[in-house]
């Protein structure tokens, strides 16, 4: 639908920004992702929550429950808008490369 | 702009109903993304086939629902079309408006959207139909202005709505609009940030007539209802019967079950309070004669949902009564303890009446620290596959 570009390499995204190839995610993607999500410098909070859903979704093949994601990186819900003004679904799951939330959203 | 042919739809701007083609029409006049989606519908129509892509994430900061994306699937065709997301916005409690409030959303979606609007979404929204991505953000910062946020979506708490009860109404036996205030309210954190299993809906009627369609709609429904005898005026019915009412084919007979008597020679409406299970039947026929008790408040129905994915249900009693008085600390003491249990337990999308249905009532009530009680059921088990707790078998034992 779209290309954005990281570090001079174009990468499809679709409207909602979601990548849409999950093999071309890496590191640079995040940051460039970031700026978009209003997200001012990734910290390791940020980290923490990415590689959490990045794990989950290798091992189970779908992103989390949104209270599942909680207890496990010890974030509360609040906490984790706080890190993704956006939300777990639209902000982190993005940014960690996972599908596209569906569904009656 | 090439020229607007609509020949199927034009079909639709004749007859008597309003025409919901005119008002596109209307609103395409002034906006090119009304002119694009009256384009799209018309090869919709002849198509067959909606031109809708599949899903879209989109929103604002801070929120994690109120919007629905939504892209064309042909935005060559239909340029304007490319993004045409929908915005719902909290609609006050019983939809009464004044027209400077309309005003003031009209101005702001005026300058951000299509101009088109939903008056109401099924679930209570002001729906406001069709923006762009980067018009979002500030078109619901400016709708904060005049006075207006965001409804829910999503794995949330959905817009409560409401009849419009006690403002206009006389068999309202609670305050429904300041129910659902004060429960929107109270939840706002639960309704923008989704952290639940599916979405999760109240609905409040201030009568049994439930004219906010609690029972079938709602995942808790708030029903008013009184639980003393219901209020006769003699004279009222008197009169009712002289003017040649037909209170036997009208009212007696169709009371189901048998509650009400008319006596002739007496010319009295005799009432079997405890028989009475305020159907509303007869307070509907006779308003002038019949009024509601004077001890008021509401029985809580849970689990009524659509089809997917276990069936459609109807809400099932929970609590036959509770008293409804500001702050309703009581409701609320339940709603946090239902959704906290079916927050833990539910699976992925499963609504919290197919989780009752797959776990079982009886846990349920126990979890949430309610009685069990006979008005919860239609009719007893008929197999005899019953479940004892080790403790209760032991005990038993005892005796």
């Amino acid at each position: 639908m779209g290309d954005i570009l990281v570090k001079g390499v174009a990468i499809e995204v679709d409207e909602d920004g979601f990548i849409v190839d999950p093999a071309v995610w890496s590191t640079d993607l995040v940051e460039v992702f970031a700026k978009d999500e209003g997200i001012e410098a990734l910290t390791e909070q940020h980290w923490k929550v990415i590689n959490y859903l990045r794990d989950y979704f290798k091992q189970y093949g779908i992103a989390p429950m949104i209270r599942k994601l909680c207890k496990d990186t010890g974030f509360s819900l609040k906490e984790i808008y706080e890190l993704f003004p956006s939300g777990p679904a639209k902000g982190a799951c993005k940014l960690a490369g996972l599908p596209k939330p569906t569904g009656c959203v | 702009m090439d020229e607007l042919k609509t020949p199927l739809l034009d079909e639709l701007e004749k007859g008597e109903w309003p025409s919901f083609v005119k008002e596109i029409k209307r609103a395409a006049a002034k906006n090119p993304g009304a002119r694009d989606l009256l384009r799209q519908l018309e090869a919709s129509y002849r198509e067959k086939i909606g031109h809708w892509k599949h899903g879209g994430i989109v929103g604002v900061k801070g929120y994690g629902g109120g919007v629905v994306g939504r892209y064309s699937d042909d935005p060559e065709r239909f340029p304007h079309a490319k993004e045409f997301h929908t915005i719902r916005v909290n609609q006050p409690a019983g939809f009464f408006y004044t027209t400077k409030k309309l005003r003031d959303m009209a101005d702001v979606w005026d300058k951000y959207g299509s101009g088109l609007y939903n008056m109401h979404g099924s679930t209570g929204d002001i729906i406001l139909l069709g923006t762009t991505t980067e018009n979002l953000q500030p078109c619901v910062d400016e709708l904060a202005d005049v006075g207006f946020d965001l409804g829910g979506s999503g794995g949330a708490l959905r817009t409560p709505s409401c009849c419009v009860g006690q403002a206009r109404c006389a068999t309202a036996c609670i305050d429904s609009m300041e129910i659902t205030r004060e429960i929107t309210m109270h939840y706002q954190n639960e309704l923008h940030r989704p952290a639940w299993p599916y979405k999760f809906k109240i609905k409040v009627s201030a009568c049994p007539n439930d004219c906010a369609a609690a029972s079938a709609r709602s995942d808790l429904a708030v029903i008013g209802v009184w639980r003393d005898a219901l209020l006769i005026d003699q004279a009222a019915v008197r009169e009712y019967v002289n003017n040649g009412f037909n209170i036997f084919d009208r009212v007696i007979r169709k009371c189901p079950t048998a509650a009400i008597d008319w006596d002739s020679q007496k010319q009295e409406l005799e009432l079997r309070t405890e028989d009475c299970v305020h159907c509303m039947h007869c307070i509907n026929a006779m308003p002038k004669a019949l009024r509601i008790g004077k001890e008021r408040g509401a029985s809580l129905l849970i689990g009524g949902k659509a089809p997917v994915v276990k069936g459609a249900m109807i809400g099932w009693v929970l609590v036959p009564f509770m008293k409804m008085e500001p702050p309703f600390n009581e409701f609320k003491d339940l709603v946090d303890k239902i959704t906290d249990w079916w927050a833990e337990h539910g699976k992925n999308r499963e609504r919290v009446g197919e989780l009752i249905d797959r776990i079982g009532l009886s846990v349920f009530l126990k979890e949430i620290g309610l009685p069990p009680l006979p008005q919860m059921v239609h009719a007893p088990r008929s197999n005899p596959y019953i479940f004892w707790y080790p403790e209760e078998v032991e005990k038993h034992g005892e005796k």
